[in-house]
């Protein structure tokens, strides 16, 4: 694993749930590491699949995408939507080697300040394993 | 026990003989017209005409080897909203698959049309049927066609398109009337088969000779699938190998001038507006420079990677493998051959089977509550 290697991470989190709990993490001080840069959805189903491709285009070594556990989304089924969404991409991006681990989805309740820490933690620790996406140096892109 | 009649060809060849087929169709009072591809020219491109008055049938080709689109689309054009009267249209198999894709996303509908569907042998590209007309005309040129492919192949170095060469579909599925070219002897007769009760009725009041039933369709069919199935598989197996980073990705499109026509010439690209040609898109100078300036250089135009993959998000899970987006495409890029290798994944990954159930709902149309527990990461 490169420990030096600071991957760039942007995730995208539901403003009822996850957003929250990432806002708790922070305010009981919880360690957690710089790496990530989120971005306020009002829900998961909001997320659209060219937002994740943008993203690993544009720097972005992995996505998170975080929303409410299932049965708790406030428009009823938008993190069932977003599953399926990440479940195509996973599928498509594979195909250009693009690991699976690099789009990753949880649920993430507003309470569960720890579990986002720890959810964040354990994905850097996998894009450290991966290493960086090669589209950072791509003029091509 | 479902219809089979037989379209009965004499002296005047089979084109002729699918005229006379057609002419009589249209007598039926249930029917105000027939789309099916007309030479309007003597060599020009034969196209989807809509034909109301059966003597104007006599330029009527659908053995052409010539596939300018998908007619899919203008199916659609044709079938959404009532007019209260009924047409037939006569199309590939491709097309029919891309045009229930379209009746499931309310994009047509198919209250009003008979869909009579054509066993499909392949075409050619629009380059290549040029070429191979030459200066013959259309009509004799597709009966040569014909005649060579039963004699063993194509003859003077011509290949069918790239996507028809790995079409593992050459026969019509969901069509009212299947007009069977797999097997026949274009010299003798061609068999139609009734294939739903609106085609039954139809061609039972046609009043036509019943064909006796024999095998030498099935055959030819599973000979051509599996032949075809091989062909795919090695097609997806190289384009796997070409496309296996970002980096190779891009090489495999660096000739792509973000023009779209492979995204006009689809028919299951289904936005009404695309994002691509929105002011999403209509950057500024100084982000050029800004995005140039991080990587030292800038490939412009931008976002050709980012376009073609999030065409894919869309349109891949209904992909047809009709080869249309590679006929559209001016710098060659083998656009038919990545969509296709990258639509067998998203479509194993959702069991869908585009264009062949009406029943089966588009993936990203439906979700269920219980699925896809592997997609969500859990903590440990
Ligand atoms: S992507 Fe190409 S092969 Fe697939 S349906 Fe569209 S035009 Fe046809
Ligand atoms: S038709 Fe060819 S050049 Fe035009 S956008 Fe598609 S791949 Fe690129
Ligand atoms: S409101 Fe949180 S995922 Fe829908």
């Amino acid at each position: 694993m490169n420990q030096d290697f600071e991957p760039a991470i942007l995730a995208f989190v539901c403003n009822w749930c996850t957003y929250t709990a990432a806002d708790l993490a922070g305010t009981s001080r919880m360690t957690q590491q710089p790496n990530v840069r989120l971005v306020r959805m009002m829900c998961t189903g909001m997320v659209d699949p060219k937002y994740v491709i943008k993203s690993l285009l544009s720097g972005a070594d992995g996505v998170l995408i975080s929303g409410c556990h299932p049965g708790d989304c406030h428009y009823q089924n938008g993190n069932y939507k977003a599953r399926r969404r990440v479940r195509l991409l996973n599928e498509i991006l594979s195909q250009f080697g693009i690991d699976r681990r690099r789009v990753r989805l949880t649920w993430v309740g507003a309470s569960e300040g720890q579990e986002f820490a720890a959810t964040v933690n354990n994905f850097i620790n996998d894009l450290r394993e991966l290493g960086p996406l090669d589209s950072r140096g791509l003029a091509a892109l | 026990m479902a219809t089979t009649a037989r379209i009965q060809i004499d002296g005047q060849g089979p084109v002729v003989a699918l005229q006379g087929f057609f002419r009589r169709l249209l007598e039926d009072e249930s029917l105000s017209g027939v789309m099916l591809p007309v030479h309007l020219f003597r060599h020009g491109m034969p196209m989807p005409t809509l034909v109301t008055r059966p003597d104007q049938l006599d330029r009527a080709d659908p053995l052409a080897p010539a596939f300018p689109m998908n007619s899919a689309k203008l199916v659609s054009r044709l079938t959404r909203g009532a007019t209260g009267e009924r047409i037939a249209v006569v199309m590939r198999p491709c097309e029919i698959r891309a045009f229930i894709e379209l009746v499931k996303l309310n994009q047509g509908s198919l209250e009003e049309v008979i869909l009579i569907g054509m066993d499909c042998p392949g075409a050619f590209d629009n380059a290549h049927y040029k070429e191979f007309l030459g200066d013959r005309e259309g009509m004799a040129a597709s009966v040569q066609f014909h005649a060579s492919l039963s004699n063993g192949g194509l003859a003077g170095g011509f290949e069918l398109a790239p996507a028809c060469r790995v079409c593992e579909y050459p026969s019509p599925h969901g069509a009212d009337m299947v007009i069977g070219l797999h097997g026949a002897d274009l010299g003798s007769a061609i068999p139609v088969m009734a294939t739903s009760a609106r085609g039954e009725a139809l061609l039972g009041a046609m009043g036509l000779p019943e064909e006796s039933p024999d095998d030498r369709r099935e055959k030819a069919l599973a000979a051509l699938t599996a032949t075809r199935v091989q062909a795919r598989d090695a097609m997806m197996e190289q384009v796997s190998a070409r496309t296996g980073t970002l980096e190779q990705l891009a090489e495999y499109l660096s000739g792509c001038v973000n023009c779209y026509n492979c995204r006009v010439a689809c028919p299951v690209c289904y936005c009404k507006e695309c994002v691509f040609n929105t002011d999403v898109f209509e950057h500024k100078p100084w982000q050029y420079l800004g995005w140039a300036k991080r990587k030292g250089s800038l490939k412009l135009p931008t976002d050709t990677v980012f376009y073609h993959l999030t065409r894919m998000a869309h349109m891949s899970t209904a992909c047809v493998g009709c080869g249309q987006c590679s006929n559209a495409c001016p710098n060659g890029v083998e656009v038919v051959e990545l969509f296709r290798t990258v639509a067998a994944r998203t479509q194993a990954g959702f069991d869908y089977l585009p264009g062949l159930s009406l029943d089966q709902a588009p993936p990203l149309t439906v979700f269920k509550e219980d699925e896809f527990q592997d997609t969500v990461s859990h903590l440990a």
